[in-house]
């Protein structure tokens, strides 16, 4: 997995709640056996005014002009600031695979569901909640300011505004040590199968059902 | 001792280390179809690695898999790509190996939280995962069951673990007798409609409660299933005679001996005196009607005999505009009584509504009627081979038929609208499936989710009708 310690990015603002992995990448994507090429159509019953399907050339595609992530100001955006509950709905890791391909780093949200806050992680990364308060503040600023950007530091947990304000986020310390160091993480598990085979053999005894 | 809640027994039971808050926990059934494996298994294949424990996989095919056409086989698949995921499946599990394999078209493939618990595959006390967020539906039978990521799904494939911080616990107590024509699917979205759609994130939900010990299993699985809809990853009822009875017997169940060890230790599988939860939602059962969504999150839903909500009733700024979008992407007026919003499809199926339960429900109030000439297409997607065949014993699909409604092969279907199940734009439908979001039974089309029996009543008479008033 790739790294993430610090960005300094362009942010774009999707001023809605609730926003599902439905709408982040439509099922009809899904169909793929493979992992990446998922950011031409991430958002895309929002962002094309055709319906999309896989194998289609979306560079020939419509584009829907009121769609916030078409406006030229957040062309090479690399932070997604939006409302809570972010990526609620199905486990699809498609969902972050589109965000990433599409060029996103970082989300910032006041929450987000909690598969899809799990799925960022496993692929370099970040997803941030912030305050509603705060949230909302951002958006005044990007809305006010074109090529608004903000610096994020994972090492520090902050993000920092043009302006200077700091403000601090958390994050789990192991997910922090994964990420900062892009681990393999089925890696470090197999290093500890000394301790699942102990265990396993345990559970076996306990619940031989479990094994038939 | 401490009392410990069902979820704590579970996570803590599972536990094979614990580091800065992080656990390490054991999965002991792993739940795999064609839409999130293939990234996973490719993972294992570019790594070296094989499967922990290939004991742990049972796989089926359903996201993906037509429902009709079944004669013509794999070549019936009009879309390329869709058939090569479903080729996939079969390729990855003939080189990597599994428990049991239920491909696209065996008598007992299906829906996989369907296909579980009707293997016994699924069982009390067990930790299981799949990548999907429905999974939340075997916590039913008092386990410990959420949906995961697909690289999670390659995580447990090579460690037989995942890295978990465990969740807080909520207790959702709902007392009371349901009344007539009111289902788990009613008490489901109206728990939604109390917690929100974010109300359990961060938390494992334990329902409780006089009427949820007595739903059957098919109650409590439809129950569960919607836990992800109120934001938690997994949902669980306790064990009682009602699920011992379900699992004993199923072609999985452990047998002789080991069936009395097991129902020793699955008796022991609930919230202890005195078990303290972060939280508790409590309901009246009594109070319940049958629940019709309006909108575009499974949150926005009213009673049959409601209206649409009008603005001034959102709590906050942010709700009015999700609701704005919604009464435009639905087409619907501020206060529009639910019982004149007329629908152009009807669709019974999904893991949440497609067991035999939900299709005798159903049944019963599709006989000796006829699906309203408004409605384009009626159609009952059983959930599994099994359920379809038990169904057609029955005499189900003979009622259903003779009323109008298709009779289709098992899947997912227009729950997810991955294969050619789907609505067109602007096409309003009466759905027993799990989410209303903008797009997901098709682009541009609408979806009322509501019980088997309210949605059988809808194709009947063309509009949403109170099924309590429905002869």
């Amino acid at each position: 997995m790739e790294a993430f310690v610090q960005l300094n990015g362009l942010v774009a603002p999707l001023d809605r709640a609730n926003v599902d992995t439905d709408a982040i990448i439509p099922k009809q994507f899904l169909k793929s056996i493979k992992r990446s090429g998922f950011g031409p159509n991430a958002f895309d019953e929002w962002r094309y005014l055709d319906h999309g399907e896989p194998g289609m050339d979306n560079s020939k595609r419509p584009l829907n002009p009121d769609f916030v992530l078409n406006q030229a100001r957040y062309q090479g955006a690399r932070i997604l600031l939006t409302r809570e509950n972010f990526g609620c709905g199905s486990s699809r890791e498609h969902a972050p695979w589109a965000l990433e391909d599409f060029g996103f780093k970082v989300v910032i949200a006041s929450s987000f569901a909690d598969i899809f806050f799990n799925n960022c992680f496993k692929n370099g990364m970040l997803p941030i909640v912030l305050s509603a308060e705060i949230v909302d503040s951002i958006f005044n600023q990007v809305d006010a300011s074109v090529g608004y950007k903000l610096n994020v530091d994972l090492n520090a947990q902050t993000v920092t505004t043009p302006n200077g304000e700091v403000y601090p986020f958390e994050v789990d310390a192991v997910r922090k040590h994964n990420l900062l160091n892009g681990l393999d993480e089925i890696g470090l598990t197999m290093q500890q199968q000394d301790k699942i085979k102990v265990f396993e053999a345990q559970h076996k005894q306990a619940q031989p059902w479990l094994f038939n | 001792m401490v009392a410990k809640t069902l979820y704590d027994k579970l996570f803590d039971s599972h536990v094979v280390t614990e580091e800065n808050g992080t656990a390490m926990i054991y999965i002991d059934r792993h739940l795999v179809h064609e839409v999130t494996s293939p990234q996973a298994f490719e993972g294992l294949r570019l790594a070296g690695r094989k499967l922990w424990r290939i004991s742990s996989i049972v796989a089926t095919a359903d996201h993906n898999t037509p429902t009709n056409g079944w004669d013509k086989g794999l070549s019936g698949i009009a879309d390329p790509v869709s058939r090569l995921q479903i080729e996939t499946l079969t390729e990855n599990i003939n080189e990597f190996g599994a428990k049991a394999y239920f491909p696209f078209m065996d008598s007992r493939q299906g829906i996989v939280h369907v296909v579980g618990p009707e293997q016994g595959a699924t069982l009390p006390g067990m930790t299981v995962v799949c990548g999907d967020s429905h999974t939340s539906t075997h916590g039913a039978f008092g386990a410990l069951a959420h949906g995961i990521g697909t690289s999670e799904v390659e995580h447990v494939m090579a460690t037989q673990c995942l890295m978990q911080k465990k969740s807080k616990n909520m207790q959702v107590l709902v007392n009371g007798v349901l009344g007539k024509g009111v289902t788990a699917k009613d008490v489901a979205l109206a728990i939604i409609a109390k917690t929100g759609t974010a109300g359990g994130t961060g938390f494992a939900i334990e329902f409780a409660g006089s009427a949820i010990l007595a739903l059957s299993m098919e109650g409590r699985m439809t129950l569960c299933n919607m836990a992800i809809e109120a934001g938690a990853r997994a949902g669980m009822i306790a064990v009682d005679d009602t699920t011992i009875e379900y699992v004993k017997g199923r072609p999985f169940s452990p047998k002789a001996e080991q069936w009395d060890a097991a129902v020793a230790y699955w008796k022991t599988l609930h919230s202890d005196d005195g078990a303290v939860f972060d939280t508790v939602v409590t309901l009246d059962a009594t109070l319940i009607q049958p629940q019709v969504t309006w909108g575009t999150s499974p949150e926005m839903v009213v009673g049959v005999d409601g209206k649409v909500p009008s603005l001034d009733l959102a709590k906050n700024e942010v709700q009015r505009a999700d609701w704005e979008r919604a009464y435009a992407y639905m087409d619907l007026k501020p206060n529009t009584p639910i019982d004149e919003i007329n629908i152009d499809k009807v669709f019974i199926g999904s893991c949440t509504n497609s067991r035999i339960e939900d299709l005798r429900a159903a049944a019963a109030v599709a006989k000796g009627k006829h699906v309203a000439a408004s409605v384009k297409l009626a159609m009952v997607v059983p959930g599994s081979g099994l359920v379809k065949a038990q169904a057609e014993r029955e005499g189900l699909d003979k009622i259903f038929i003779a009323a109008g409604f298709e009779w289709r092969e098992p899947g997912c279907s227009m729950c997810l609208a991955m294969n050619a199940d789907r609505l067109e734009p602007g096409e309003r439908c009466a759905s027993t499936s799990n989410r209303n979001f903008e797009g997901r039974q098709g682009q541009g089309g609408r979806t009322h989710l509501v019980s088997p029996e309210m949605a059988a009543a809808a194709a009947v008479a063309g509009h949403f009708v109170d099924i309590r008033q429905f002869v």
